[in-house]
């Protein structure tokens, strides 16, 4: 269980999470929504142990993040960066690889397993920045899967995948969460969220504004005041 | 490739042994050791030294372009030597010039390092190391220009350019200790470094101290090359050519290019500094010119290479 009580953090004094609480507990996938500027990706940050709160805290399984060495905690929760790229002409498996960093070892076995899931067994040994966007994504989230996570945390996994490899990414989360893994991923695609997750977390201006089945939400105005927009029969209207 | 690479080193530093202004051939033993031998150990020492630092900087920064003359250490240690010059220690106590030098690189280290501790980013690292190098450029500068003789001046200028003409075992005796101090803090670096591919916040997230990483590199890029630096002057473009062309061989993994990069470091200055002893000019070449002309057109193609892919 990885929990977020009270959050708030504040960069450059200005408070981007104010008074956050969100929990996720294993086999659940919870899609993080909201528009532009909500918080989304500092709220993530703050899950993965990356930002030092100024209020509240995150805890897993009841121990504070910030009570845990890096290591360990690297070795408990994945993050996957928003728009990640690497530097370098890596192959995709040595990508991949660097998911086990936290463990020490390079091991194969979890690493052949992440790259088959995300079907980039054939390339493994092709370079990273040689491959289309999509491959490239599904490279970076083999690597967050080699890891073996309690909890994984991505950042706009599906942004610009076409619909049928966003489909791809959002089944293999849920997999990954009904093998006992919490999974938290910021989506910008609401059919998506709607599809896929368990329950979505509505951001707005830095506060949890729903928390709920997807049905619950898409269905409550709020979400439509939270991004300036209608939702009406199953589409999303432009404010008059 | 490394035991390729090793290789190449052991054979140049073979013929560097036996390769003169004469040619090819045994030397009488007192040259054998007494000249030859300290400047081979030189070359090794400064090229492995550039090399690596190369790659660790490059693989820090996620660029290829990094050099670790971006640290301001070269500056340091070239100031050093210049004050060293310009009190006139150089003439009155032997070593002073590379005792010089080495403080100067230390001292240039010592403020990259405090300054890295604060930055806490490779950019920030960057322009910490940009204004230490600015500042011993100045300094130098300021001190060729008010230099009390013109001999000085020659000497001094002569000095800058880099060469392993005339290197004695205390020259060499000095440099080790610093240059292997440095590259045993880098050469354990290569799984951050490979973490550090994905951006700094990824590499936290796996788990790499970011801040330590940035010290310790700092540090250990500083002393690999001011060692060297302090002995032989300033040798421009060995650590940012050596990298790149080793990932031509070993890929492009940060971590996997350490320690080719420290063997074909050591390669490529052995190679050069052979052939300025074969170059038939009245004075030999220096070292640091040779390394320049290679290195810069190099440059100039990894430059428009790159402006091509991106």
């Amino acid at each position: 269980m990885i929990a977020a009580a009270e959050l708030v953090v504040r960069l450059d004094r200005r408070t981007v999470l104010d008074h956050v609480s969100l929990a996720v507990a294993p086999g659940e996938l919870v899609a993080v929504v909201g528009p532009n500027g909500a918080g989304k990706s500092t709220l993530l940050r703050a899950l993965a142990g990356l930002i030092r709160p100024a209020g509240g805290r995150v805890t897993l399984n009841g121990t504070p993040l910030a009570a845990l060495a890096p290591r360990a905690r690297a070795r408990r929760i994945a993050w996957l960066e928003q728009g990640a790229r690497v530097a370098w002409g890596m192959t995709v498996r040595e990508v991949a690889t660097l998911g086990r960093l936290p463990h020490g070892d390079a091991a194969e076995a979890p690493v052949a397993a992440a790259l088959a899931a995300v079907g980039l067994d054939r390339m493994a040994d092709r370079r990273i920045d040689r491959l289309s966007g999509g491959e490239a994504r599904r490279a970076m989230i083999a690597r967050v899967l080699a890891t073996a996570a309690d909890v994984m945390l991505l950042d706009e996994p599906c942004a610009d995948l076409d619909p049928a490899q966003g489909f791809a990414v959002m089944r293999l989360l849920r997999e990954e969460a009904a093998q006992g893994r919490a999974v938290v991923v910021i989506l910008h695609d609401l059919a998506l969220a709607a599809r896929y997750a368990d329950r979505m977390a509505l951001l707005h201006a830095g506060r949890v504004v729903a928390d709920a089945p997807p049905e619950a939400v898409m269905a409550d105005a709020l979400a439509g005041r939270a991004f300036g927009v209608r939702f009406g029969a199953g589409t999303v209207v432009l404010p008059a | 490739m490394t035991a390729s690479l090793g290789l190449l080193a052991a054979v140049l530093a073979a013929a560097s042994l036996l390769v003169g202004a004469a040619g090819l051939g045994v030397p009488d033993p007192v040259i054998l050791w007494e000249v030859r031998a300290p400047r081979t150990v030189l070359a090794v020492l400064v090229g492995g030294g550039l090399g690596l630092a190369g790659a660790v900087m490059q693989g820090l920064l996620r660029n290829r372009l990094a050099d670790p003359g971006l640290l301001g250490v070269t500056g340091g240690a070239s100031l050093g030597a210049v004050l060293a010059y310009y009190w006139g220690l150089a003439a009155a106590v032997p070593l002073a010039l590379p005792l010089g030098g080495l403080a100067g690189a230390l001292a240039a280290a010592a403020l990259v390092f405090a300054l890295a501790a604060r930055a806490g980013t490779g950019a920030a690292l960057i322009l910490a190391g940009i204004a230490v190098a600015a500042i011993a450029t100045a300094a130098v500068a300021m001190a060729l220009s008010v230099a009390p003789n013109p001999f000085a001046l020659a000497e001094i200028t002569v000095w800058l350019l880099g060469s392993l003409e005339d290197r004695s075992w205390r020259d060499a005796a000095l440099a080790a200790p610093v240059v292997v101090a440095g590259a045993s803090l880098l050469l354990p670096l290569g799984a951050r470094l490979d973490a550090l591919a994905l951006g700094e916040a990824t590499a936290e997230s796996l788990g790499v101290p970011i801040a330590a990483t940035m010290r310790i590199a700092a540090l250990g890029a500083a002393l690999a090359v001011g060692g060297g630096t302090a002995a032989a002057g300033g040798i421009g473009f060995v650590g940012l050519i050596v990298p790149n062309l080793v990932r031509f061989g070993v890929g492009e993994r940060p971590g996997a290019l350490l320690l080719p990069s420290t063997l074909a470091g050591a390669a490529l200055v052995l190679a050069a500094d052979i052939a300025v002893r074969l170059v038939p000019l009245q004075q030999e070449l220096r070292l640091g010119v040779l390394t320049a002309l290679l290195g810069a057109p190099l440059l100039l193609h990894l430059a428009l290479r790159h402006a091509r892919l991106e």
